[in-house]
């Protein structure tokens, strides 16, 4: 399986709570960032957290996210970030 | 202890009510070994090696890390192979984000306690606390000033949220003056909170 997404692409992660298992997490939901490192192929754990195989297996990319999109209020430096691993049918491609 | 009067209860000889899940895990391990599946030596030996992994395996990564380039760059790029060849299992996949004069990282997981603990070790109890988990994305530099650790305006502070598969160990900038010190000398500076990044190795 060829991966959606390459390194440089900017992308949005999707913002909504499947009644299932998610890897995650809700402060970076709707939020929109950079792929940095492709983490290759793993299982679903919309699936894998109920029984299921996980299959198709779905990359997974680290997106790194501006700290002052994230919080408005960030007591920080402007180019502080963070990185999330986030998998492919969460992201969506986004504007720059 | 005459003025000892105030009266408190002696604590009841058993322990708080097994929970429901607490007996699902037991009858599952009894199945898998009824059935078969290992055998309880088997989860004996594998709760000897967690507790047997130490900071000390990642001091020694570093160390050698400090000393030889080549090595610093496999283990950049490509980490298990790297960490192998000093004969140490990572079992994860592992991914080793360096510190540098303009960025500085640190590690969380804000859905659990991810961590590499085949190869560290435990982690600490603060890493699995929510107000660690909670804070720490929110705002590092507060957190990290807490350890003692104080970045610089025009450092970057990069944190890395472990959400998935991948198993994260920071690459300390090694201390100035230690030019020309071995690698056993070098370990020694290398602390569990500083692989985690809320700290940095100094000088004794």
């Amino acid at each position: 399986m060829t991966a959606r997404f390459a390194v440089g692409d900017r992308v949005r992660i999707a913002d909504r709570t499947p009644p299932a298992h998610q890897r995650t997490p809700a402060y970076v939901k709707g939020q929109a960032g950079v792929v940095v490192y492709l983490c290759g192929a793993e299982g679903q754990p919309e699936s894998l957290g109920h029984g299921g195989d996980g299959t198709p297996p779905m990359d997974v990319y680290r997106v790194r996210l501006a700290q002052t999109d994230l919080w408005p209020d960030y007591r920080g430096s402007r180019g502080d970030t963070l990185d999330v691993e986030i998998f492919e049918h969460w992201l969506d491609p986004a504007e720059r | 202890m005459a003025d000892h009067h105030h009266p408190h209860p002696s604590r009841a000889d058993d322990p708080e009510p097994t929970t429901h899940h607490q007996v699902m895990g037991l009858a599952l391990r009894e199945l898998l070994i009824e059935k078969g599946i290992y055998t309880a030596d088997d989860e004996r030996a594998r709760i000897e090696m967690l507790e047997a992994a130490s900071p000390a395996n990642g001091a020694r990564i570093v160390a050698r890390a400090w000393t030889d380039p080549a090595f610093k760059a496999r283990l950049l790029t490509d980490p298990n192979p790297a960490i192998e060849a000093l004969g140490l299992d990572p079992f994860n996949a592992i991914h080793v984000v360096e510190n540098t004069e303009t960025v500085h990282n640190v590690i969380v997981c804000t859905l659990c306690s991810c961590y590499p603990r085949q190869l560290l070790g435990p982690q600490p109890a603060w890493y699995k606390a929510r107000a660690y988990r909670a804070r720490v994305v929110r705002e590092p530099r507060q957190v990290l000033a807490e350890f003692g650790t104080h970045v610089p305006d025009d450092v970057v502070v990069r944190v890395h949220d472990s959400t998935a598969e991948l198993r994260y160990m920071v690459l300390p900038r090694r201390p100035a003056g230690t030019e020309g010190w071995d690698e056993a000398a070098l370990a020694a500076l290398v602390t569990r909170d500083s692989l985690i990044g809320v700290t940095v190795p100094t000088m004794p």
